[in-house]
């Protein structure tokens, strides 16, 4: 649906007319590919745009940008807790099916001042926006934004560092050139990441680019994955032997007698 | 300094794992422990999650007690006998601990149950442990001569049929209430995620009325075995070994547990169980408050494991 609307909408804005909607967004990493290593404890991304005006002629207008990066998707579980007998227990809960598992919001000034709730909505631009899909007995369905389930997600989220919203995360260096420092956590999730970016004018979207990024484990760290993955008898014999190793040393090591 | 888990997937410091090591191998060299009950909060607070954490401390667990074993073997204080009838009914009872373990989380209340089990266990045994060291202690204080073990005075269940003679141990007794208390282990052991030594080292001095050096020594060996077992388990069923953190924690572990067995040699028997039943006291009052205090927040949330 998603890949759809975007042509689709490329098709109408060109119908409407040479007007200066068509503008062309350049869009660069400073690096595609976020390696983790022994020593990682996170990494910052910095994102480089230029708003290419489709029509030299029209008269530049200040644009507004926001850019959306979404981790990998995971399936979670948000437990609701009562008091039951004096002892807290969960008592009900709500399954987020294919929620990003990492979730930054940056945008060039407060999103709310951008464009109207609806257009934002629609855009899916902030966290209140961000469609969560919640399994409700047997239903399927996203609901409003001011379910408790749904605000305790993102509250626990934006606890663990893994969703935020920066509304001065993105900085305009020259009118048409803007920059965005995307923090990627330690304990970012591993996989493909879609940095997505939209500019908006006079609270309409005009143009809409997309890269992606990836968070990987390299040498000794993938090794261990993927052996403990690929071979886990070996690793698990390996991992008892290593255990049985390291106590039998410490104990030759420390003998008195 | 900061190190990478790979398998934890996340960034935690060194010393702060080593530290923990350490301390936590201490506790279980002196006690004869193996420290699960102590060390899986801890590193889930760290947060490392809940089944890397309970499969990682079992290479750490294996470790220890196979260092601390080799000490106590060489001191000629275990009881081999006596492990190997514990471990007939202990591989039993994990097997149900198992079953019992699938048909709870099926009716989705397996985390009341954990928290209720520990709260039981660890506030009785802790209370029993305390109250008796204390007699004990008082008695000494008073200069009151300690109570002749006699002979005849054992208590029903260890006068079944069946008897055994455990020499180390220094006790003759049916082999029935041996393996169901290794059952009982075992099958705890499956349901609560820990190696089941702060339960049996107790139920071993009190019930079996095994000398306290003798019954730390043969814990550790049942820890060893069931430890050993679990690294593979955990490796083959769930890929959550994490070995970087599992090594990390041994080191500090096997060294803590050094310092942690003499301590525990050079301290009297009854000062021993006072500060053990006042740890295992501790713990359970924790998960208790855990329980009871109001949470900051009343919702949590979990990652599926199984849609991963």
């Amino acid at each position: 649906m998603k890949r759809l609307a975007a042509p689709l909408l490329l098709l109408i804005l060109a119908l409407a007319g040479g007007d200066a909607r068509g503008a062309e967004l350049v869009l660069s990493l400073s690096k595609a590919r976020v390696t983790i290593t022994s020593n990682f404890t996170g990494d910052t991304i910095v994102l480089f745009g230029v708003i290419a005006p489709g029509d030299a002629t029209a008269p530049a207008r200040p644009q507004d940008v926001v850019v959306t990066v979404r981790g990998p998707s995971e399936s979670f579980t948000t437990w609701r807790k009562e008091r039951y007998l004096g002892i807290w227990v969960n008592v009900d809960s709500r399954s987020f099916l294919a929620a990003p598992s990492y979730l930054a919001v940056l945008a060039s000034r407060d999103p709310a001042l951008i464009a109207s709730p609806e257009t934002l909505r629609h855009e899916q631009v902030g966290l209140d926006n961000t469609r969560l899909l919640q399994r409700i007995g047997s239903d399927y369905a996203d609901v409003v934004p001011q379910d408790p389930f749904r605000q305790a997600f993102l509250r626990v989220k934006q606890a663990q560092g893994l969703y935020f919203e920066r509304p001065a995360g993105v900085e305009f260096i020259a009118s048409n050139i803007f920059r965005a420092t995307i923090p990627i956590p330690g304990t970012a999730p591993i996989g493909p990441y879609e940095v997505v970016v939209k500019t908006f004018a006079d609270g309409a979207l005009v143009s809409r680019g997309a890269l992606s990024l990836e968070v990987a484990k390299i040498d000794f760290e993938q090794t261990v994955a993927t052996t403990a993955q690929d071979h886990p008898w070996l690793y698990g014999l390996a991992t008892a032997l290593m255990a049985l190793g390291v106590g039998f040393i410490a104990n030759l090591a420390f003998r008195r007698d | 300094m900061t190190i990478y888990l790979p398998i934890a997937e996340l960034p935690v410091n060194i010393f702060t794992l080593l530290a923990l090591g350490i301390a936590v191998g201490f506790i279980s060299g002196m006690f004869g422990v193996g420290g699960g009950f102590l060390m899986t909060p801890l590193l889930i607070f760290l947060g490392v999650p809940p089944a890397v954490a309970v499969a990682s401390v079992s290479t750490h667990m294996a470790a220890s007690s196979f260092s601390g074993t080799l000490t106590y073997l060489r001191r000629r204080l275990v009881d081999v006998r006596l492990g190997l009838v514990l471990l007939t009914g202990g591989l039993t009872g994990t097997l149900a601990g198992v079953v019992a373990f699938m048909l709870l989380r099926r009716y989705g209340q397996l985390d009341l149950v954990i928290a209720v089990t520990y709260i039981v266990m660890l506030g009785t045994i802790g209370s029993l442990m305390v109250a008796e060291s204390l007699r004990a202690l008082l008695r000494e204080w008073r200069g009151e001569k300690a109570q002749v073990k006699r002979p005849g005075a054992h208590p029903w269940f260890l006068r079944m049929p069946f008897k055994m003679r455990f020499r180390q141990s220094r006790i003759y007794v049916s082999v029935i209430p041996v393996v169901a208390i290794g059952f009982a282990i075992g099958f705890l052991g499956a349901l609560m995620g820990i190696g089941g030594g702060f339960i049996l080292v107790p139920a071993l001095i009190y019930l079996l009325r095994v000398p306290t050096l003798t019954s730390i020594a043969t814990s550790l060996m049942l820890t060893l075995v069931t430890m050993t077992a679990a690294i593979l388990m955990h490796a083959v069923l769930n890929q959550t070994v994490d070995a970087v953190l599992g090594l990390v924690l041994m080191v500090g572990g096997t060294i803590g547990a050094q310092f942690g067995a003499r301590a525990g040699q050079a301290m009297p028997a009854e000062k021993l169980r006072l500060l053990l039943g006042l740890l295992v006291l501790a713990v359970g009052l924790r998960v208790a408050i855990d329980q009871i205090v109001t949470p900051a927040d009343f919702y949590a949330v979990s990652i599926d494991e199984a849609a991963r």
